[in-house]
């Protein structure tokens, strides 16, 4: 009897470690705003996105079973940490996705190093994830503070924008992106003629327009997000700012935004995004189909929530093993990347992601076809010349 | 000067909100928390009319009062006549569990990026005062909201309908004992404040952002600008929601970053002089 109950045993062992050799078992948790401010731009659609790539990269037939589970952060460094922990000791989480809202993505990153998982960065823009808070688990994927500077910030100075004021959110990721774009604006011979901080979140922003109005600047560089955003765009028009011959430059602006003001009211506006849905047949068939489930078209952070995934699973499928984050990110460091979304992806020592980004122009009325056709392209910047150079000390490749 | 306008218009918007919390305060002892969300419902149905039926802007401002204010009746009639009785508490959790409901349905159908919503033709460029560029839209919210707020001020103090209003609230009983509705009275009372919320929230389409959250961000500057009028005082929310509109104007011209602060900091400096509020009546 106790013969033929260790031959069992010894048998399912053997079955289950065969079993288990075959298939790596990936658990992914897509971490963003699901209810506030960003929750259009992140939220649901970037779970769905990345749920898109994990069928796109075929993980079922290559043997790699992925879990894809979400949660909402609320903008709430405390609450996103307490997520972030509770994923990966409790609920064996393999890579954090997303994470828009800067003082979130750094809680996480911290936590994510600890737990040598790995965070794949699509929705925040502090440079300081890859700088003076960079981690050797962390991939800082679609865009940053940086970048968004070079990009509108750069070609507005050099169009002949040359005094600036700033109208900013008077929080970490508005000072930031002022203090990039300072920088930027300095650099190509222009100068800051005056800013005003305003409370995060606003509705009203006639009295510091006016106060812009006043400065004598050629363009009033809004360094804020969302809301706040369309508020200031909104009331602009209405105070015949643009009218007068000053111009606006939204430094961080999502499709989704555009959408919600309408091209009538944000026309002629530029901005930096590293994605657009309608660039080449192959964003018109991912978006046509993540249209399909969401039911708007998809922003740069859903397409980086994507692209990252595919990438991840590149990186995991070559190690054939998810549990170590470090060596994942490293092998991710190695690998060079030709999405479909982005083009060509490498990944920087300091975990940077370096692709291309582009400079847009939103389409007047007459010249947007539907409800979504709303930007033109004005230009390429080359991942090299967009994003800040690394660290020496963020090089992980080098430790 | 320009700043004092400015501030004048925004006042415009905290006064009309907190003249309707004050008339269902007032006369019906609710503490409305879920003013902002019918604010909110108010630019939406703007929002919808003229996207689903094609109404316009100016059908729009009688329109969607008249239907967030059935809406407010409903809630009124099914849920809220049943805690006249309880303690202020149950009805401020109450309109407070009612305001996320509302909010977080609007969130899952529209989103929370907004809704675009032009300024009518009529009204859109503006007039060059010499000292400032003022919108022909901001002067219509200031015209509009002086004259509603006038009228609502002029109907509850000086007409038969308004002392009628003013008995049922101090001894119901009596009043209904001479042959008036008084139930039916509080539910127009209600019906009407909430409409008035409306009636901001199709003002501030144009203007403002057309979100789920326009009227979560703005509702604790309102109660407080109610509190620092006296809760229930009718002239005092309105001249308070003017001049703290002026404050706030004028605060974001010498020091920004404290705008968001200033009506609280009033608010608690008011409490600590005269808890009653500017305008409010001794407590009975």
């Amino acid at each position: 009897m106790m013969k033929k109950l260790s031959m069992a045993t010894a048998l399912c062992a053997l079955t289950a470690g065969a079993g288990f050799a075959q298939g790596i078992d990936v658990k992914l948790g897509v971490l963003n705003d699901r209810s506030g401010t960003y929750a259009d731009l992140s939220g649901e659609g970037s779970a769905v996105a990345t749920r898109m790539a994990v069928e796109d990269f075929g993980a079922a037939e290559k043997g790699i079973n992925v879990e894809v589970i979400s949660a909402d952060h609320q903008n709430k460094p405390d609450v996103g940490s307490n997520i972030a922990r509770q994923w990966y000791d409790v609920d064996g989480v393999n890579a954090i996705i997303d994470v828009p809202t800067s003082s979130v993505a750094l809680a996480v990153a911290d936590i994510t190093a600890e737990a040598n998982g790995v965070l794949l960065d699509s929705g925040a823009g502090s440079t300081s994830l890859t700088r003076d808070q960079c981690q050797p688990t962390t991939v800082h994927w679609t865009y940053d503070t940086a970048a968004l500077a070079n990009g509108t910030g750069g070609a507005v100075t050099k169009a002949g924008g040359k005094k600036w004021f700033f109208l900013t959110a008077d929080y970490a990721f508005g000072h930031s992106l002022e203090e990039n774009t300072m920088a930027v604006v300095k650099d190509n011979g222009g100068e800051v003629v005056g800013n005003v901080r305003h409370p995060f979140p606003s509705q009203d922003f006639s009295s510091y327009l006016l106060q812009a109005q006043g400065s004598g600047a050629d363009v009033i560089g809004l360094a804020n997000a969302g809301g706040d955003t369309v508020n200031a765009i909104k009331q602009a028009s209405e105070f015949g700012i643009t009218q007068a011959g000053q111009s606006l430059a939204a430094l961080l602006m999502f499709v989704t935004d555009v959408h919600s003001l309408g091209a009538e009211t944000a026309q002629g506006l530029n901005l930096t995004e590293a994605f657009y849905w309608d660039q080449n047949d192959a964003t018109r068939e991912w978006s046509a189909r993540f249209e399909e489930q969401m039911g708007a078209k998809p922003t740069m952070v859903h397409a980086g929530a994507y692209s990252a995934t595919m990438a991840y699973l590149a990186a995991v499928e070559a190690l054939g093993s998810a549990e170590d984050g470090r060596a994942i990110v490293a092998k991710m460091k190695e690998m060079e990347f030709d999405d479909p979304l982005f083009g060509k992806v490498t990944v920087r020592g300091d975990g940077r992601a370096i692709h291309d980004m582009y400079l847009f122009e939103v389409k007047s009325p007459d010249q947007s076809e539907g409800e979504w056709d709303l930007y033109n392209q004005i230009s390429s910047i080359s991942g090299d010349d967009a994003f800040l150079p690394m660290l020496e000390e963020c090089d992980f490749t080098k430790k | 000067m320009g700043q004092l306008l400015l501030g004048l218009i925004n006042g415009a918007f905290y006064a009309i909100l907190s003249l309707g919390l004050a008339v269902i305060f007032g006369l019906l002892n609710i503490i409305n928390f879920a003013h902002g969300a019918l604010y909110m419902a108010g630019a939406f149905v703007a929002w919808m009319l003229l996207n689903y039926v094609g109404i316009g802007y100016w059908p729009a401002l009688i329109l969607s009062p008249l239907i967030v204010g059935a809406f407010g009746i409903l809630l009124e009639r099914t849920m809220m006549s049943r805690l006249y009785k309880l303690d202020h508490l149950y009805g401020l959790l109450l309109t407070f569990g009612l305001a996320l409901i509302i909010q977080g349905l609007f969130r899952n159908y529209y989103g929370i990026s907004g809704l675009p919503y032009q300024i009518p033709s009529q009204l859109s460029g503006g007039q060059n005062l010499g000292f400032m560029f003022l919108p022909n839209y901001r002067g219509w919210v200031v015209v509009a909201s002086v004259v509603v707020c006038f009228g609502t001020w002029f109907m509850i103090e000086k007409t038969r309908l308004g002392a009628y209003l003013r008995a049922a609230t101090e001894n119901p009983a009596l009043v209904g004992a001479f042959g008036v509705n008084v139930p039916l009275l509080i539910t127009l009372t209600y019906g009407f404040g909430v409409g008035l919320a409306g009636f901001a929230g199709v003002l501030a389409a144009p203007i403002y952002s057309v979100n789920p959250n326009m009227g979560a961000d703005l509702i604790i500057v309102v109660f407080a600008v109610v509190v620092i009028g006296g809760m229930g005082s009718i002239l005092g929310a309105i001249v308070t929601g003017y001049m703290l509109g002026i404050v706030e104007g004028l605060t974001r011209v010498f020091y920004p970053e404290g705008s968001a602060v200033v009506i609280f900091v009033i608010m608690a400096i008011v409490l600590l002089i005269k808890p009653e509020g500017l305008f409010g009546k001794e407590a009975r």
